[in-house]
């Protein structure tokens, strides 16, 4: 196997070399000046927190996203990919987290899409298929030719999607969390087909969570950070310890408010029990009268999917939710609201707002009934009712009147507090209620948190900033693969605590069910 | 209306911060110039974009004829297109909350045959609501089609007109019905009220209460939500399938009262599926700025919609134009108005 240590990569030319490349969107640096190498028949691994930008930069280098600046060659030549496309043509091809295949079609035409022998617009099947084989034979995989891609597992597909790389003569593969939907055996399937691939030459680029993986196959690994660079080295110069010791690194940000005394003898009042929905594999827990939990884990280890669950957005398959020792006969939102459960989504785009209409009229949507008489919306009591609210989420630089769509993100999320207030919840669940949020904004709402535990209200934070989670929470919980794996009180509190239950070898996990 | 100016300066960068989640797999938002922006969002274009035009047709025709700025052909052009006013009124509710209503030229048919079947055996008032009921009915069942059984509305009111065509043709036989055998029918339509059609202020009437409930109730807030974005609608406790039916149960119910309007002047019915109705009132929701989207829209504007393709025909009869023209000239400004539409959503997302 090619083990080439990043000192090493300078008697050669590298595969890809990035040149404080640098990537803006909005007003957000999602990655900011990073020059890296990446040699051939190797395995090059990107690790670091949720929102570090490992992804966006797997995306430069595969051509989908364009860098604002910064410069990037291909074995000494310098590229500037539009597409994919013009990437796919310099060797280097990307396996997504969402795998890009054409369902109704067979493997054989998947890998060969838009490349099939052809004669005039006639595909010669025969030659598809013999081509097909070779290839598979050559690679090691054992995928009939004509079965359609739909059907099959993830695992396969991926290896669908390989061969299609392979197919077009790919040198570097750019694979983001491979192994994240993979169960068991299949991560080790991955694991031997990245071997493999190494041996015969080719490059990797690994983009993964899972640190073990990382460090048992990467042969160099780049740390990053708030879109940084911290460092590349070899991975047999690197622990788990370093690692996340390098992911986190960081002085704590935005500061939090003090934490709302907690009364452990309060009544229970959100119970949850045997949870099982899509993603979740049978949740217990609890939340009591002005407590804040919090709920940790990586991005796909079923947090939203769980809350989701609870709330009634999604259906749960089994498992009772007690709100103030009442269970909640069905799942569906307005019944959850009725009862005094109420959730602030994970997307107020997709999920939260409605953006052409006004701050008011967002505001007063789950309570309508309250600020009207048989039907028919009394605009001063709305008012009346909204305005106070507003004034408690501090609504900043916007009036009732504004229009949703034209407010900061940290307003929107406000409005979207504002609704939930209005309800008057027992329970309340914040899905990363500061995602895309100014670190103001950030405050304000931590302060909300807070103000709304010391009312008594019982909060379940999910949130994928630790610090956020540490700064708030009584308590937390960790989720991985659809399960509350650790339950962390006190001085077991911790970051890498978090970290530690959070980030495990995939390998050794069972199957989520 | 009277959002303040500072709210509006942070717009632009707003949209693509917000693309930026925890991995960012963002793609770049369009940072519009803000003033061109501020405009959009506030929806002001919009209705500028139908008043303007209409306006300026008004003056232009009333210079260019004179028959046209009299008492006479004002209140008949409101006459004709009471029908019309009516579906779209409802329609603009269908089309708020998300969905789309192509069945409403046949249940404007049915409902008149409904109607001069049961004339002669019941009284008039009993045919007429049992004509508006018959539109009521096919409108729930659109509406729980479209919703709890999942099928695009565009196809369910497409297939349900097949239905309700052929339901109507059944009843007549494939005649003509003609309802001279009570008189009192006819009186739904021609009765003179204060100088003007008893069925211009039916169609007066129910604009209004329609418009009222669209803007000021708590069922025309959630058609907002509901076509505005369903899963938050959902989630902020909205009952969107329920929403959703009650609009398609206005709109069968408004097509049923157009359909009776009508047969009630002219004192027959056929009972085939009036496809060019169908057109023309969603010709005049969309011209009215309302989005094929969902979630905006306002009564009063599609009213203005009808009326400004009204004008378009009124205008080539007294100027004694091309009527071929009269076509492309509709074509064209629908074109506009949804270009426009697309054109704002793009500059806001």
């Amino acid at each position: 196997m090619g083990w080439i240590s990043p000192e090493g990569s300078s008697t050669g030319t590298p595969l890809v070399e990035l040149q404080s490349i640098s990537k803006q969107f909005g007003g957000v640096r999602a990655i900011d000046g990073i020059s890296l190498e990446i040699p051939s028949g190797a395995v090059h691994a990107l690790v670091g927190e949720n929102g570090a930008g490992k992804s966006t930069l797997g995306k430069v280098i595969a051509g989908s996203i364009h860098p604002d600046s910064g410069s990037m060659l291909v074995e000494g030549v310098e590229v500037s990919f539009r597409s994919p496309r013009e990437a796919l043509g310099h060797g280097i091809a990307a396996m997504a987290q969402e795998l890009l295949l054409v369902g109704r079609l067979s493997v054989a035409e998947n890998v060969f899409l838009g490349a099939e022998p052809s004669r005039g617009s006639w595909i010669r099947r025969g030659t598809l298929k013999s081509r097909y084989e070779r290839l598979a034979a050559d690679a090691g995989f054992s995928l009939p030719a004509d079965e359609p891609v739909g059907g099959m597992r993830i695992a396969e597909q991926q290896q669908v999607e390989i061969m299609r790389a392979l197919a077009r003569d790919a040198r570097l593969i750019v694979m983001d969390e491979p192994s994240a939907a993979l169960s068991g055996s299949d991560v080790e399937r991955l694991h031997e087909i990245i071997r493999t691939l190494v041996a015969q030459g080719k490059a990797v680029l690994l983009v993964s969570h899972f640190l073990r993986e990382v460090l048992s196959l990467a042969d160099t690994i780049s740390v990053l950070r708030d879109g940084q660079l911290v460092r590349t080295s070899a991975a047999a110069d690197e622990t788990e310890a370093t690692l996340i010791q390098g992911m986190l690194g960081r002085p704590l940000g935005a500061a939090f408010p003090k934490k709302p005394e907690r009364n452990v003898q309060a009544p229970v009042r959100l119970s949850v029990r045997n949870v099982i929905a899509p993603a979740v594999a049978d949740v217990s827990l609890e939340v009591r009268e002005g407590e804040i939990v919090g709920l940790a884990g990586l991005v796909g280890a079923g947090r939203t999917e769980l809350v989701r669950a609870l709330f009634g957005a999604d259906r749960r398959s089994s498992g009772t939710v007690e709100i103030a020792g009442k269970e909640l006969s069905s799942d569906q939102p307005l019944l959850s609201l009725r009862s005094g459960l109420a959730m602030i989504p994970e997307s107020r785009r997709e999920q939260g707002l409605l953006f052409n209409r006004s701050v008011l009229e967002n505001v007063s949507l789950s309570s309508l009934g309250d600020v009207s008489r048989g039907g028919w919306v009394s605009r001063r009591s709305e008012r009346a009712a909204v305005s106070p609210i507003l004034e408690r989420v501090a609504l900043r630089g916007a009036t009732p009147d504004s229009v949703v769509s034209t407010l900061s993100g940290g307003n929107q999320q406000k409005v979207l507090f504002a609704r939930n207030l209005m309800c008057e919840p027992r329970v309340l669940i914040a899905d990363e209620p500061t995602r895309g949020v100014d670190v103001g904004a950030k405050r304000a709402i931590y302060d909300l948190i807070v103000e709304l535990a010391s009312r008594g209200t019982a909060v379940l934070l999910v949130s994928s900033e630790l610090e956020e989670v540490l700064g708030l929470s009584h308590r937390v919980l960790v989720m991985r693969r659809g399960r509350v794996v650790a339950e962390l009180e006190g001085e077991a509190m911790t970051e890498s605590g978090i970290l530690a239950a959070a980030f495990a070898d995939p390998v050794t996990t069972e199957v989520a069910a | 209306m009277s959002a303040t100016g500072e709210s509006a300066a942070q717009d632009p960068a707003q949209s693509a911060i917000e693309e930026v989640g925890a991995d960012s797999t963002a793609g770049q938002g369009a940072a519009p110039g803000s003033r061109r922006y501020q405009l959009l969002a506030r929806g002001k274009v919009r209705s500028v974009g139908i008043v303007a035009p209409f306006v300026i047709l008004f003056i232009v025709l009333s210079i260019a004829s004179g028959g046209f700025l009299t008492k006479a052909n004002l209140l008949n052009i409101l006459d004709q297109q009471a029908a019309t006013l009516v579906i779209a009124a409802a329609g603009t509710l269908v089309l708020v909350s998300g969905g789309i209503d192509l069945s409403v030229g046949a249940v404007y048919g049915l409902a008149a045959v409904v109607s001069g079947k049961l004339l002669g055996h019941v009284p008039a008032g009993f045919a007429i609501l049992a004509g508006i009921l018959a539109g009521t009915l096919v409108g729930t069942v659109n509406g729980f089609i479209a919703t709890f059984l999942r099928i695009n509305a565009l196809i369910t009111t497409l297939a349900m007109s097949f239905v309700v065509a052929g339901i109507a043709s059944l009843v007549t036989q494939g005649n003509l019905l003609v309802l001279s055998s009570d008189t009192s029918f006819g009186d739904f339509s021609n009765t003179d009220i204060l100088g003007v059609n008893s069925s211009t202020w039916v169609m007066v009437i129910v604009v209004v209460v329609l418009g009222l409930l669209l803007a000021r109730t708590t069922i025309g807030r959630y058609m907002y939500a509901a076509g505005g974005n369903a899963e938050a609608a959902r989630i902020a406790g909205v009952r969107v399938n329920m929403t959703r039916i009650i609009a398609f149960a206005l709109s069968g119910s408004a097509a049923a009262i157009g359909g009776i309007i009508d047969s009630s002047r002219v004192l027959s019915a056929d009972g085939t599926n009036n496809s060019q109705l169908t057109f023309t009132v969603l010709a005049g929701i969309v011209v009215g700025g309302t989005s094929i989207l969902g979630g905006e829209g306002v009564v009063w504007r599609t009213a203005i919609g009808v009326l400004l393709i009204a004008l378009i025909g009124n205008g080539y009869d007294l100027l004694g134009l091309n009527p071929l023209y009269e076509q492309i000239t509709l074509g064209v400004i629908m074109m506009l108005a949804v270009g426009l539409d697309a054109w704002s959503r793009q500059v806001r997302h």
